[in-house]
């Protein structure tokens, strides 16, 4: 049945993401360590190629020049802080669900990411981190000759 | 807890955005501060992926309405290795009372957050109601 917009590419993709990030809530339940939504903030996803790996972050309302990225190897870190507003005389919050403080994460990529190559950019809250592979590590074509 | 049920049974029914979006989607539900200040109520909504263009906020019979697409998040040629975050919509609806001036309400959206300021009626003004005769 023909769905309008609907691409088998996209809803491949966001199935793997939905099962992908089930799998992690599920193991968390049973191992019975939940961690804090603070120490969850913010959501990363990556997304690996042959030579390049694309790191996407949610960090709505973060100044991009306040993150920090570093790369050691096959870990890359981030860390920054997301400030909330300041109350003044008798302003009051009557929900806060959007967390905030420093934050400090840590994941780990399919293989090393050359530290020196790293791009970066941020659109409408989203950080896109782009980092090749080092070079040596690259997988390489044996070609075989014939006699 | 009667009445909270009603309530969102009749919400169901004034906003045409409940219904079945026509987009292949998950749709989430923002995480929101709001905030009470002397001359209004300002809500702060995380809506990353969403800019101007495609925000729509609707308000209809009391009930605001913020609903945020969310277009090319998908990388082509990659395979997902590890997944935090899903890609979709955001979607929330609020109930306004008539202490806010609904025709004064301001929305911007900066680095993916969306910020309405609800500005509170002025009690003081009396509202006047013209009879028409019939």
């Amino acid at each position: 049945m023909l769905i309008p917009g609907f691409r088998e590419f996209d809803w491949m993709q966001d199935v793997r993401l939905e099962l992908d990030r089930m799998q992690r809530e599920v193991g968390r339940l049973f191992s019975g360590t939940s961690i804090p939504y603070s120490q969850r903030f913010p959501a990363i996803n990556v997304w690996s190629k042959e030579d390049n790996v694309l790191v996407t972050v949610e960090v709505p309302g973060v100044d991009p020049k306040k993150i920090d990225i570093s790369v050691e190897g096959d870990v890359m870190t981030l860390s920054g802080s997301r400030v909330h507003e300041e109350l003044g005389e008798g302003e009051i919050y009557h929900r806060q669900e959007r967390p905030h403080g420093s934050f400090r994460k840590s994941v780990r990529l399919p293989f090393r990411a050359d530290g020196n190559k790293v791009e970066a950019s941020y659109q409408n809250g989203i950080l896109t981190i782009k980092l090749p592979r080092v070079e040596s590590d690259k997988p390489r074509k044996i070609a075989i000759k014939s006699e | 807890m009667a009445d909270t049920g009603k309530d969102l049974e009749v919400r169901k029914e004034q906003s045409p955005l409940q219904a079945e979006s026509t987009r292949a989607r998950q749709v989430f539900i923002p995480r929101t501060d709001i905030i009470e200040k002397s001359d209004s109520i300002v809500l702060v909504a995380d809506m990353p992926g969403v800019d101007e263009r495609n925000i729509d906020i609707i308000l209809e019979k009391g009930v605001l309405t913020i609903y945020g697409a969310v277009d090319a998040a998908y990388h082509q040629d990659y395979r997902v290795a590890y997944a935090e975050y899903g890609i979709g919509d955001y979607r929330r609806s609020f109930r306004v009372t008539d202490e806010i001036d609904q025709d004064k309400i301001e929305a911007t959206v900066k680095n993916g957050v969306l910020r309405l300021i609800l500005p509170k009626a002025e009690q003081e003004k009396p509202k006047k109601i013209t009879v028409k005769t019939g």
